[in-house]
């Protein structure tokens, strides 16, 4: 057994014992996101100090949607964020090295990077939101229990789909510097609030267009026993995480034609 | 049986071109332009052309980083881009710039983790490593990290990353480029004994036509992104007309002599022959004052710059 061939596995432990020769700069990575998640924390609790309602949700509902993102976008970002380092090798043609070998592009350029240092923020997330669920006086089902773990999983299913689908734009575009933060960044900021807050053709093209409405809006009307001030029937609040398989199927198919795609650069 | 298949192999990249501050053109540049090629096992093939001739574009198609823009290629009966990870533990690959090894980890761990990444049973893995060991006399910096390393240690460490699962083919793009004589030597003559054994099939590209005439029986020239001769060396000389020399120096000046060029006030006498210099040679025997001779082999830089720029005249 012990001689037993584990690809993924070497590679994390390579970059893991590559990483521990740098451990001041670990170091700092890990203060910094520290303080960042501190800051999380602080915009929350001024964002409700100023109001007290935010689309017709109390401050105890509107959390259930805060922590549902904060944890799924942070978990996410655990996982598959350090996809963005992707611009990167593009750009200088490393990753002419990382199809030479025989394991999947995706995975190779995930394990990477081992990002502990993002760790603070998934536990914030979690935090968030266990106290959002248990002070938001939710009505407990054996199907509402069911829900957040679906929503969970759709939740960090659907940002790391965001993450991928936008890190692909470098292979077609190898300036494309910070525009993919623009959906990931944005898209978190998105569904922190309830979707009825926004209007027009923004609303219709962030939330169902693309999809960020079935990530943190639905699940958490759905927990909460609200009916949609926008009007969809009330199922749509347990079947709203599905959504993300949808995206994470279209995201797989543009990282693939993306790789194909990949130009290299010079010799 | 070949290895290495392609025909119609193309590769056009899509350029824009600024025509003015708000106007760009795009043009579409043909890196590879119908290539065709047939590698048998064993074969060791050397691959040259000028700056952005399309070598390193045609072996990116044939390892699978690059997709063809059209044409057919199939390495080790795999079609690259569509079988990538499939051909991936078939062949190996040392591209000069982009390392195969962990930068911050010792040779040995890199070593180490290759085996897994490529699923090599241990008991082969020791043995090729032992053997790359030797050959390459890695083991006075394998403990080092790859990047204390220099580049000639590097490159000898990533001969040895490409070779470890035992591939059925080697690509090299510019396996010498940068390294010092004794370094050159080194690669060289590793590589020689890689292909001695015949079931190496080595393709490498290089700007270095020395390793060339040590390496490659056969020499594919390519410009343009079209293969302008394919053959040996011997038949590239042929074709240009390049000749042996044999060059007499002499102690008296001669006015003349039959088939010679005179240089020197008299006292260098310059011969062209064709195969042989042996009947040259036999008529020198009388010629009085004789102090040297010297036989030079036809010049491979000589040739290959005058097949670079030909092809460049006859380009459109």
């Amino acid at each position: 057994m012990a001689d037993r061939p584990r690809p993924y596995l070497a590679l994390l432990r390579g970059q893991a014992s590559a990483q521990a020769s740098y451990r001041i700069s670990f170091a700092i990575d890990l203060g910094t996101n520290v303080v960042a998640t501190m800051l999380d924390v602080l915009t929350v609790l001024v964002l409700f100090r100023v109001t007290k309602a935010l689309g017709g949700f109390t401050l105890r509902e509107a959390m259930v949607m805060v922590g549902l993102t904060a944890f799924a976008f942070a978990a996410a970002d655990l996982m598959v964020g350090n996809i963005e380092r992707v611009k990167l090798y593009v750009n200088t043609g490393r990753l002419d090295a990382v199809l030479v070998r025989p394991l999947g592009v995706l995975p190779q350029l995930l394990l990477m990077d081992i990002p502990i240092r993002k760790a603070a923020r998934s536990v914030f997330g979690a935090t968030v939101l266990a106290v959002a669920l248990a002070s938001a006086g939710i009505d407990w089902t054996a199907a509402r229990v069911g829900l957040v773990a679906f929503a969970l999983a759709g939740g960090v299913l659907f940002f790391g789909s965001i993450f991928v689908a936008t890190a692909s734009v470098a292979f077609w575009w190898i300036e494309s510097g910070e525009i993919g933060n623009a959906f990931t960044y944005g898209g978190r900021e998105f569904t922190t609030y309830p979707i009825n807050i926004y209007s027009g053709w923004f609303r219709r093209v962030f939330a169902y267009g693309l999809g960020f409405g079935f990530v943190a809006y639905y699940p958490a009307l759905a927990l909460l026993g609200r009916t949609d001030p926008l009007g969809l029937p009330g199922w749509v609040g347990y079947a709203a995480p599905g959504v993300s398989i949808v995206v994470a199927a279209v995201a797989a198919a543009v990282w693939r034609v993306g790789v194909r795609h990949y130009r290299s650069t010079g010799s | 049986m070949s290895v290495i298949e392609a025909r119609g192999l193309r590769k056009e990249f899509t350029v824009r071109v600024k025509r003015s501050r708000l106007r760009r053109e795009k043009r579409v540049v043909p890196a590879v332009d119908g290539v065709d090629l047939t590698v048998a096992r064993g074969e060791m093939l050397g691959y040259i052309g000028p700056n952005g001739a399309g070598k390193s574009t045609t072996l990116k198609m044939m390892t699978g980083v690059l997709m063809p823009s059209a044409g057919e290629v199939r390495v080790c009966g795999y079609t690259p881009v569509p079988q990538r990870t499939k051909l991936a533990r078939r062949i190996g690959v040392v591209f000069g710039q982009r390392s195969q090894l962990w930068w911050d980890l010792p040779l040995r761990d890199s070593f180490d983790l290759l085996r897994h990444i490529f699923r090599v049973p241990a008991v082969d893995h020791a043995s090729r490593l032992r053997r790359c060991r030797d050959l390459l006399d890695l083991d006075e910096f394998i403990d080092i990290p790859v990047r204390q390393l220099s580049l000639g240690q590097r490159m000898r460490g990533e001969l040895t990353a490409a070779l470890l699962h035992g591939p059925e083919v080697l690509f090299l793009d510019e396996p010498t480029i940068g390294l010092d004589v004794v370094s050159k030597q080194a690669v060289r003559s590793f590589l020689t004994e890689v292909g001695a054994r015949g079931d190496t099939t080595l393709v490498l590209t290089t700007h270095d036509l020395a390793d060339i005439e040590r390496l490659c029986q056969r020499l594919v020239v390519i410009d343009h992104g079209r293969v302008v001769h394919d053959g040996t060396i011997e038949a590239l000389h042929a074709r240009y007309g390049s000749r042996r020399r044999v060059v007499v120096d002499l102690d008296e000046p001669v006015a003349s002599f039959g088939g010679a060029t005179v240089e020197a006030d008299g006292r260098r006498l310059v011969f062209e022959v064709d195969g042989s210099a042996a009947a040259v040679v036999a008529r020198l025997g009388g010629l009085p004052g004789l102090r040297d001779i010297a036989i030079l082999e036809p010049d491979i830089e000589e040739v290959v710059a005058r097949l670079y720029k030909a092809a460049t005249e006859d380009a459109p």
